[in-house]
Formats: C-alpha cells, sequence, structure tokens
C-alpha cells in the first residue's frame, strides 16, 4: 500500500523530507497552515501567536490534562508566498534540541489535490536522529485526545 | 565524509555506524551475498585494514554477521538489525500521517459546510 505521508531521512546527513499528498485543493493546504483556529485543530495544540506574513511569529503551547504545560514552540517566518511556499524556523522550548529551519512548498496536482513538501534542516544529524527517536509526540499527543472528542463534537463525519 | 574510526571510544551506535560512506557501501554489497573481508576489500580503493576496521564496527553493532566456512570467515546482513533502522523512522512518520488526516478533515469540512 502507498504510504500517504513519507519521510525521507537519509543517513548521515542533518535534514528531513516529509511529502504528503492531500484531497484538498491547493488554497486550503496552504491555509491550514496560515489560521491560527485551522492550525490549532490538526496540530491539537493551543496557538498563542500565529502572524502568518513575512518577519511575522508563531508560538504553539501544548498542555496536559490537569493543564500543565508540556510543550511549547516558537518560530518566526522567514518567506511567506501566499500558495506557494512558506519558510519558518521551529524551536522547542526547554529542550535540548536546537532551532531549526523549515522550508514548505504547497504545490497544486489537479483542481482537487495538492501537495505539501517539508524540509527540513537541524543543526547537525545527531540532533535529527535524536528527534526522530524520541518520543517527543507524546507532549502533543496528550492534548489530541482531547481535542479528538472535541473535535468530534463539533465536526460531522466525514464522508 | 570522512572516518575517524580508530578512536576506539567512539560509541557503537547503529546510527552512528551508518552515518559513514564506506559503511553503507559495504552494507549494499552485502545486500544479496556473504563475502569474505578480502572480497568485500577488493571492491574499495581503501586500505585493506581500514575496510576491516569498518567491519569490525558493523560487526559490533550487530549490522554484520560473521559465520566461519572452511577456513574463511563470510560477513553477511543481520535482518533483524536492518529492520530495526526501516523502523526507526516509523513513529515520526505515522505521527505526521495522523496530522495530516486530521488536516485533511478539518479542511474538507470547512469546504462542505452544513
Amino acid at each position: 500500500m502507498e504510504r500517504k505521508t513519507q519521510v525521507h531521512a537519509e543517513t548521515g546527513r542533518q535534514e528531513l523530507l516529509i511529502t504528503r499528498q492531500f484531497n484538498l485543493p491547493f488554497e486550503l493546504l496552504f491555509r491550514a497552515h496560515t489560521e491560527p483556529d485551522l492550525v490549532a485543530q490538526w496540530m491539537g495544540t493551543k496557538v498563542l501567536k500565529l502572524e502568518a506574513a513575512r518577519h511575522g511569529s508563531w508560538q504553539f503551547e501544548t498542555s496536559d490534562a490537569q493543564g500543565n504545560v508540556v510543550f511549547r514552540a516558537n518560530g518566526v517566518f522567514h518567506e511567506f508566498e501566499p500558495n506557494r511556499k512558506i519558510t519558518r524556523t521551529f524551536e522547542m522550548e526547554n529542550s535540548p534540541f536546537a532551532v531549526q529551519l523549515e522550508f514548505l512548498e504547497f504545490e497544486a496536482l489537479s483542481a482537487d489535490t495538492s501537495r505539501l513538501s517539508m524540509h527540513i534542516i537541524f543543526k547537525s544529524v545527531a540532533l535529527r536522529d535524536q528527534l526522530l527517536q524520541m518520543p517527543f509526540a507524546a507532549g502533543l499527543n496528550m492534548a489530541h485526545d482531547r481535542l479528538e472528542k472535541t473535535a468530534g463534537r463539533l465536526l460531522p463525519p466525514i464522508s | 565524509m570522512q572516518s575517524n574510526d580508530y578512536t576506539m571510544n567512539l560509541r557503537r551506535d547503529v546510527f552512528q555506524a551508518i552515518a559513514d560512506p564506506t559503511r553503507r557501501a559495504i552494507l549494499l554489497l552485502l545486500a544479496s551475498q556473504s563475502m569474505t573481508a578480502g572480497a568485500i576489500a577488493a571492491n574499495f580503493d581503501t586500505a585493506r585494514p581500514t575496510v576491516s576496521k569498518h567491519l569490525q564496527i558493523l560487526t559490533e553493532c550487530e549490522l554484520l554477521q560473521q559465520e566461519q566456512q572452511g577456513r574463511e570467515i563470510y560477513y553477511h546482513l543481520n535482518a533483524q538489525k536492518m529492520k530495526d533502522i526501516a523502523d526507526f523512522i516509523e513513529p515520526f512518520r505515522r505521527m505526521w500521517d495522523e496530522r495530516f488526516d486530521r488536516l485533511e478533515s478539518v479542511m474538507k469540512n470547512l469546504q462542505t459546510p452544513k
């Protein structure tokens, strides 16, 4: 079975390539990355700030069920070309991980399908491999369970 | 990239092992056949002792296994360990896959409001 989301992590290189095809027009795919409400829904995090423009900054925060902050990340936008391209930094706060540079490219495949390529550059090979290995999704997933319940109430089932 | 494998205190980590291009080439070479150290070395311009050192490292981190056949020692891939490497990015991939599935749902819902 073809995997929808592909991750290429060549050994010995301090980068990653994540690609994914969506059954969405590319405008909607792009919008999902620029509107705080939408980002919050699919990333499963609270969006404290999202200034989707060149030189704008963003900050996300995720809390556990008790309200303790378990994850906070921030960054800035460097390039911002609507419907085409976003270049941004990503930094996890209070973590040993250095800031990473992310190049997002949005591409129309047809009227109703699109592709996202995320090219992520790390400070070192070791940091990339460490990030891949750590169960870092845990922080986000705690909130994710709650989110699914909320989303399940709000959203009609997808046909 | 050059290899500093002569430092014996190098951590014998699988991912460190495969970060070296010569060692990756050795793994590729052994993908379909078992070979002796001599036969492997014949494929590289690198000095024989250097190739031996690479083989030692790959064996220490269990990517390669040795098998005695008569007077010769053959090296072959440890399939399980190689599979571990392939599985290594799977949790990360799955996380993004789930996120993107949600993105698709959220946006499809916007597209066709009730």
